[in-house]
Protein backbone atom coordinates (compact mmCIF):
# COMPACT_ATOMS: atom_id res chain seq x y z
CA UNK A 1 0.00 0.00 0.00
CA UNK A 2 1.37 3.36 -0.90
CA UNK A 3 1.64 6.55 1.41
CA UNK A 4 -0.68 8.37 -0.96
CA UNK A 5 -3.20 5.28 -0.91
CA UNK A 6 -3.36 5.73 2.71
CA UNK A 7 -3.93 9.45 2.64
CA UNK A 8 -7.04 8.98 0.46
CA UNK A 9 -8.16 5.93 3.04
CA UNK A 10 -7.84 8.21 6.07
CA UNK A 11 -9.56 11.12 3.96
CA UNK A 12 -12.21 9.03 3.18
CA UNK A 13 -13.06 8.01 6.65
CA UNK A 14 -12.49 11.31 8.23
CA UNK A 15 -14.60 12.52 5.57
CA UNK A 16 -17.86 9.98 6.09
CA UNK A 17 -17.76 10.77 9.20
CA UNK A 18 -17.82 14.42 8.70
CA UNK A 19 -21.30 13.79 6.02
CA UNK A 20 -22.86 11.92 8.82
CA UNK A 21 -22.48 14.20 11.99
CA UNK A 22 -23.32 18.23 10.03
CA UNK A 23 -26.63 18.41 10.50
CA UNK A 24 -27.30 21.37 8.23
CA UNK A 25 -28.34 20.13 4.96
CA UNK A 26 -27.11 23.03 2.84
CA UNK A 27 -23.99 22.47 4.28
CA UNK A 28 -23.82 18.64 4.34
CA UNK A 29 -23.92 19.17 0.41
CA UNK A 30 -20.94 20.94 0.11
CA UNK A 31 -19.32 18.24 2.72
CA UNK A 32 -20.60 15.38 0.68
CA UNK A 33 -18.93 17.38 -2.28
CA UNK A 34 -15.61 17.04 -0.18
CA UNK A 35 -16.45 13.82 0.59
CA UNK A 36 -16.76 12.62 -3.29
CA UNK A 37 -13.50 14.09 -3.90
CA UNK A 38 -11.74 12.19 -1.60
CA UNK A 39 -13.34 8.69 -2.61
CA UNK A 40 -12.65 9.72 -6.13
CA UNK A 41 -8.69 10.03 -5.35
CA UNK A 42 -8.70 6.69 -3.71
CA UNK A 43 -10.37 5.15 -6.39
CA UNK A 44 -7.96 6.86 -8.46
CA UNK A 45 -4.91 5.61 -6.38
CA UNK A 46 -6.17 2.18 -6.28
CA UNK A 47 -5.57 2.00 -10.10
CA UNK A 48 -9.76 2.56 -10.98
CA UNK A 49 -10.20 5.50 -13.05
CA UNK A 50 -13.26 4.48 -14.25
CA UNK A 51 -14.95 4.02 -11.12
CA UNK A 52 -13.36 7.65 -10.07
CA UNK A 53 -14.40 9.29 -13.39
CA UNK A 54 -18.12 8.07 -12.26
CA UNK A 55 -17.79 8.97 -8.51
CA UNK A 56 -16.64 12.51 -9.55
CA UNK A 57 -19.18 12.79 -12.06
CA UNK A 58 -22.08 11.85 -9.66
CA UNK A 59 -20.77 13.65 -6.80
CA UNK A 60 -19.61 16.75 -8.50
CA UNK A 61 -22.65 17.89 -10.49
CA UNK A 62 -25.37 14.95 -10.64
CA UNK A 63 -26.52 14.73 -6.85
CA UNK A 64 -25.52 18.63 -5.74
CA UNK A 65 -28.01 19.88 -8.42
CA UNK A 66 -31.26 17.71 -7.20
CA UNK A 67 -30.23 18.11 -3.59
CA UNK A 68 -29.87 21.88 -3.91
CA UNK A 69 -33.30 22.33 -5.85
CA UNK A 70 -34.70 20.29 -3.40
CA UNK A 71 -33.54 22.00 -0.43
CA UNK A 72 -34.79 25.37 -2.01
CA UNK A 73 -38.39 23.78 -2.48
CA UNK A 74 -38.60 23.31 0.52
CA UNK A 75 -37.73 26.13 1.89
CA UNK A 76 -40.24 27.76 -0.48
CA UNK A 77 -42.92 25.82 0.79
CA UNK A 78 -42.35 26.86 4.53
CA UNK A 79 -42.20 30.32 3.48
CA UNK A 80 -45.49 30.08 1.52
CA UNK A 81 -47.09 28.37 4.78
CA UNK A 82 -45.51 30.79 7.17
CA UNK A 83 -47.48 33.87 4.89
CA UNK A 84 -50.51 31.73 4.61
CA UNK A 85 -50.73 31.47 8.64
CA UNK A 86 -50.04 35.08 9.30
CA UNK A 87 -52.60 35.73 6.89
CA UNK A 88 -55.44 34.07 8.90
CA UNK B 1 -36.17 2.81 24.26
CA UNK B 2 -34.26 4.81 27.11
CA UNK B 3 -30.82 6.33 26.31
CA UNK B 4 -28.58 3.65 28.34
CA UNK B 5 -30.50 0.57 26.94
CA UNK B 6 -29.68 2.37 23.23
CA UNK B 7 -26.38 2.82 24.43
CA UNK B 8 -26.02 -0.93 25.92
CA UNK B 9 -27.62 -2.66 22.58
CA UNK B 10 -24.59 -0.47 20.66
CA UNK B 11 -21.85 -1.31 22.83
CA UNK B 12 -22.99 -5.15 22.11
CA UNK B 13 -23.84 -5.06 18.58
CA UNK B 14 -20.61 -3.17 18.14
CA UNK B 15 -18.23 -5.26 19.89
CA UNK B 16 -20.50 -8.43 17.63
CA UNK B 17 -19.55 -6.41 14.34
CA UNK B 18 -15.55 -5.04 15.25
CA UNK B 19 -15.01 -9.60 15.88
CA UNK B 20 -16.85 -10.64 13.25
CA UNK B 21 -15.02 -8.12 10.96
CA UNK B 22 -11.77 -8.48 12.65
CA UNK B 23 -11.56 -12.52 11.76
CA UNK B 24 -12.87 -12.03 8.35
CA UNK B 25 -9.99 -9.69 7.67
CA UNK B 26 -7.36 -11.93 9.01
CA UNK B 27 -8.74 -14.50 6.59
CA UNK B 28 -8.26 -12.40 3.55
CA UNK B 29 -5.21 -12.56 1.17
CA UNK B 30 -2.23 -9.71 1.78
CA UNK B 31 -2.99 -6.75 0.33
CA UNK B 32 -2.33 -6.51 -3.40
CA UNK B 33 -1.22 -10.32 -3.23
CA UNK B 34 -4.20 -11.77 -4.89
CA UNK B 35 -4.13 -12.06 -8.85
CA UNK B 36 -7.39 -14.11 -9.58
CA UNK B 37 -7.61 -16.38 -13.01
CA UNK B 38 -10.72 -14.05 -13.37
CA UNK B 39 -8.55 -10.70 -13.92
CA UNK B 40 -6.38 -12.61 -16.68
CA UNK B 41 -9.23 -14.33 -18.45
CA UNK B 42 -11.20 -10.88 -18.79
CA UNK B 43 -8.03 -9.37 -20.09
CA UNK B 44 -7.34 -11.89 -22.52
CA UNK B 45 -10.92 -12.10 -23.62
CA UNK B 46 -11.58 -8.28 -23.98
CA UNK B 47 -7.94 -7.66 -24.96
CA UNK B 48 -7.42 -10.39 -27.14
CA UNK B 49 -9.85 -11.26 -28.41
CA UNK B 50 -12.57 -7.96 -28.45
CA UNK B 51 -9.42 -5.34 -29.27
CA UNK B 52 -10.49 -3.17 -26.64
CA UNK B 53 -8.19 -1.70 -24.58
CA UNK B 54 -10.39 -0.19 -21.63
CA UNK B 55 -10.81 -3.52 -20.03
CA UNK B 56 -13.68 -2.09 -17.89
CA UNK B 57 -15.95 -0.55 -20.54
CA UNK B 58 -15.34 -3.56 -22.54
CA UNK B 59 -17.03 -5.74 -19.53
CA UNK B 60 -19.71 -3.50 -19.22
CA UNK B 61 -20.28 -3.79 -22.87
CA UNK B 62 -19.31 -7.59 -23.81
CA UNK B 63 -19.19 -9.85 -20.82
CA UNK B 64 -22.01 -8.13 -18.87
CA UNK B 65 -23.44 -6.39 -21.73
CA UNK B 66 -27.23 -8.44 -19.97
CA UNK B 67 -26.50 -6.42 -17.27
CA UNK B 68 -26.05 -2.87 -18.88
CA UNK B 69 -29.33 -3.44 -19.97
CA UNK B 70 -30.48 -3.66 -17.23
CA UNK B 71 -28.93 -0.71 -15.75
CA UNK B 72 -30.04 1.49 -18.69
CA UNK B 73 -33.85 0.68 -17.73
CA UNK B 74 -33.56 0.52 -14.23
CA UNK B 75 -32.23 4.42 -15.02
CA UNK B 76 -35.24 5.07 -17.78
CA UNK B 77 -37.50 4.08 -15.22
CA UNK B 78 -36.58 6.16 -12.18
CA UNK B 79 -36.24 8.86 -14.33
CA UNK B 80 -39.47 8.37 -15.58
CA UNK B 81 -40.73 8.33 -12.07
CA UNK B 82 -39.34 11.37 -11.10
CA UNK B 83 -40.98 13.14 -14.02
CA UNK B 84 -44.47 11.82 -13.33
CA UNK B 85 -44.25 13.10 -10.06
CA UNK B 86 -43.08 16.06 -10.70
CA UNK B 87 -45.67 17.17 -13.65
CA UNK B 88 -48.12 15.93 -11.61
CA UNK B 89 -46.83 18.20 -8.82
CA UNK B 90 -46.74 21.70 -11.26
CA UNK B 91 -49.78 20.81 -12.19
CA UNK B 92 -51.61 20.87 -9.08
CA UNK B 93 -49.68 23.91 -8.43
CA UNK B 94 -50.92 25.60 -11.73
CA UNK B 95 -54.53 24.73 -10.79
CA UNK B 96 -53.78 26.68 -7.11
CA UNK B 97 -54.23 29.60 -9.50
CA UNK B 98 -50.16 30.71 -8.28
CA UNK B 99 -48.69 33.12 -10.66
CA UNK B 100 -46.55 32.01 -13.16
CA UNK B 101 -42.39 32.93 -12.33
CA UNK B 102 -40.41 35.52 -14.07
CA UNK B 103 -39.53 34.52 -17.37
CA UNK B 104 -35.36 35.54 -17.50
CA UNK B 105 -34.24 33.85 -13.85
CA UNK B 106 -31.12 35.71 -12.48
CA UNK B 107 -29.15 33.48 -10.62
CA UNK B 108 -28.70 35.25 -7.47
CA UNK B 109 -24.71 35.89 -6.67
CA UNK B 110 -23.75 35.20 -10.53
CA UNK B 111 -20.60 37.85 -10.62
CA UNK B 112 -19.55 38.59 -13.70
CA UNK B 113 -16.45 36.35 -13.15
CA UNK B 114 -18.15 33.41 -12.95
CA UNK B 115 -20.48 33.82 -15.88
CA UNK B 116 -16.92 34.66 -17.66
CA UNK B 117 -15.40 31.71 -16.29
CA UNK B 118 -18.55 29.47 -16.75
CA UNK B 119 -18.73 30.31 -20.88
CA UNK B 120 -15.17 29.59 -21.18
CA UNK B 121 -15.57 26.34 -19.67
CA UNK B 122 -18.96 25.38 -21.78
CA UNK B 123 -17.00 24.22 -25.17
CA UNK B 124 -14.17 22.41 -22.86
CA UNK B 125 -17.14 20.45 -21.09
CA UNK B 126 -18.75 19.46 -24.07
CA UNK B 127 -15.78 18.38 -26.04
CA UNK B 128 -14.26 16.64 -22.65
CA UNK B 129 -18.01 14.65 -22.47
CA UNK B 130 -17.68 13.88 -26.26
CA UNK B 131 -13.88 12.53 -25.65
CA UNK B 132 -15.06 10.27 -22.67
CA UNK B 133 -18.45 9.49 -25.19
CA UNK B 134 -15.99 8.24 -27.88
CA UNK B 135 -12.85 6.64 -26.64
CA UNK B 136 -14.97 4.37 -24.13
CA UNK B 137 -13.36 1.37 -25.15
CA UNK B 138 -9.65 2.65 -25.36
CA UNK B 139 -9.41 5.17 -22.37
CA UNK B 140 -10.82 5.25 -18.78
CA UNK B 141 -14.57 6.25 -19.31
CA UNK B 142 -17.59 5.74 -21.63
CA UNK B 143 -21.19 6.48 -21.79
CA UNK B 144 -22.25 6.63 -18.45
CA UNK B 145 -19.39 9.39 -17.19
CA UNK B 146 -19.29 11.35 -20.22
CA UNK B 147 -23.15 11.39 -20.42
CA UNK B 148 -23.08 13.24 -17.52
CA UNK B 149 -20.28 15.64 -18.52
CA UNK B 150 -22.02 16.35 -21.31
CA UNK B 151 -25.47 17.05 -19.38
CA UNK B 152 -23.22 19.54 -17.29
CA UNK B 153 -22.46 21.49 -20.47
CA UNK B 154 -25.89 23.06 -20.39
CA UNK B 155 -25.92 23.43 -16.39
CA UNK B 156 -22.96 25.71 -16.61
CA UNK B 157 -24.90 27.93 -18.53
CA UNK B 158 -27.41 27.94 -15.85
CA UNK B 159 -24.65 28.97 -13.67
CA UNK B 160 -23.81 31.48 -16.01
CA UNK B 161 -27.61 32.94 -14.74
CA UNK B 162 -29.99 32.18 -17.64
CA UNK B 163 -32.00 28.89 -16.97
CA UNK B 164 -34.19 29.82 -20.27
CA UNK B 165 -31.16 29.93 -21.82
CA UNK B 166 -30.06 26.96 -20.51
CA UNK B 167 -33.75 25.81 -21.61
CA UNK B 168 -33.30 26.98 -24.92
CA UNK B 169 -29.90 25.02 -25.60
CA UNK B 170 -31.56 21.70 -24.20
CA UNK B 171 -34.98 21.70 -24.60
CA UNK B 172 -37.01 19.18 -23.46
CA UNK B 173 -38.70 17.52 -25.98
CA UNK B 174 -34.94 17.33 -27.08
CA UNK B 175 -33.52 15.63 -23.80
CA UNK B 176 -36.55 13.34 -23.67
CA UNK B 177 -36.23 11.93 -26.73
CA UNK B 178 -32.22 11.39 -26.45
CA UNK B 179 -33.16 9.63 -23.21
CA UNK B 180 -35.67 7.34 -24.89
CA UNK B 181 -33.59 6.59 -28.02
CA UNK B 182 -30.34 6.22 -26.17
CA UNK B 183 -32.41 3.57 -24.35
CA UNK B 184 -34.12 1.98 -27.25
CA UNK B 185 -30.53 2.15 -29.08
CA UNK B 186 -28.73 -0.25 -26.89
CA UNK B 187 -31.48 -2.69 -26.70
CA UNK B 188 -31.87 -2.32 -30.61
CA UNK B 189 -28.02 -2.85 -30.72
CA UNK B 190 -28.60 -5.79 -29.09
CA UNK B 191 -30.91 -7.34 -31.33
CA UNK B 192 -28.62 -6.74 -34.11
CA UNK B 193 -26.62 -9.40 -32.62
CA UNK B 194 -29.50 -11.44 -32.15
CA UNK B 195 -30.37 -11.00 -35.97
CA UNK B 196 -26.84 -11.83 -37.51
CA UNK B 197 -24.99 -13.97 -35.33
CA UNK B 198 -28.09 -15.77 -33.39
CA UNK B 199 -27.11 -14.46 -29.45
CA UNK B 200 -28.64 -11.23 -28.10
CA UNK B 201 -26.21 -8.28 -27.20
CA UNK B 202 -23.20 -10.51 -29.16
CA UNK B 203 -20.83 -8.39 -31.49
CA UNK B 204 -21.28 -8.77 -34.90
CA UNK B 205 -19.29 -6.11 -36.30
CA UNK B 206 -15.74 -5.92 -37.33
CA UNK B 207 -13.10 -5.97 -34.29
CA UNK B 208 -10.75 -3.57 -36.16
CA UNK B 209 -7.48 -2.76 -34.74
CA UNK B 210 -6.88 -2.06 -31.05
CA UNK B 211 -6.56 1.23 -29.43
CA UNK B 212 -8.22 2.95 -33.15
CA UNK B 213 -11.77 4.75 -32.04
CA UNK B 214 -13.58 2.64 -34.68
CA UNK B 215 -12.29 -1.00 -32.83
CA UNK B 216 -13.66 -3.79 -30.30
CA UNK B 217 -17.25 -4.27 -32.74
CA UNK B 218 -20.28 -2.61 -31.03
CA UNK B 219 -18.46 -1.30 -28.32
CA UNK B 220 -18.51 2.25 -29.82
CA UNK B 221 -22.10 2.22 -30.61
CA UNK B 222 -23.19 0.83 -27.19
CA UNK B 223 -21.31 4.05 -25.89
CA UNK B 224 -22.63 6.63 -27.38
CA UNK B 225 -26.06 5.05 -27.30
CA UNK B 226 -25.82 4.93 -23.45
CA UNK B 227 -24.19 8.27 -23.58
CA UNK B 228 -27.47 10.02 -25.32
CA UNK B 229 -29.48 8.10 -22.17
CA UNK B 230 -27.90 9.13 -19.38
CA UNK B 231 -27.47 12.80 -21.21
CA UNK B 232 -30.86 13.26 -21.61
CA UNK B 233 -31.74 11.54 -17.88
CA UNK B 234 -29.99 13.43 -15.88
CA UNK B 235 -31.07 16.59 -17.61
CA UNK B 236 -34.32 15.74 -17.83
CA UNK B 237 -34.10 15.43 -13.95
CA UNK B 238 -32.17 18.24 -13.45
CA UNK B 239 -34.46 20.60 -15.32
CA UNK B 240 -37.70 19.04 -13.39
CA UNK B 241 -36.63 19.66 -10.38
CA UNK B 242 -35.13 23.49 -11.55
CA UNK B 243 -38.78 23.72 -13.25
CA UNK B 244 -40.22 23.56 -9.84
CA UNK B 245 -38.04 26.20 -7.53
CA UNK B 246 -36.72 28.73 -10.16
CA UNK B 247 -40.16 28.87 -12.39
CA UNK B 248 -42.65 27.22 -10.82
CA UNK B 249 -42.05 28.78 -7.11
CA UNK B 250 -44.55 30.63 -5.14
CA UNK B 251 -42.18 33.74 -5.10
CA UNK B 252 -42.03 34.84 -8.17
CA UNK B 253 -38.78 32.63 -9.17
CA UNK B 254 -35.94 35.15 -8.99
CA UNK B 255 -33.02 34.58 -7.02
CA UNK B 256 -33.64 36.17 -3.63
Amino acid sequence: MTVLQIIGLVFVAVGGGAVVFVSEPLRQTIVLGFYGIALTFVFFTFQAPDVALSEIVVTGIGLPLIILAALRKIRQHEELRRQREGKE
Amino acid sequence: MSRPVRLGLFVVSGCGLATVLVLAFIGLPDFGSAHELYGAVVDYTENGLRHATDVVTALNFDIRAFDTLGEEFILFASVSGVVLLLRQLRGEDEDAGQQKGIQEHAFAGASDGLRLASLVLIPVIMAFGAYLVFHGQLTPGGGFQGGIVLAAGPVAILIAGRYLAMKAVAPKRLVESADAIGAAAYALIGLGGLIFVGVYLKNPMPLGTPGHLLSAGMMPLNSVAVGLEVAGAFLVTWSEFLDQTLINSPGGGAGE
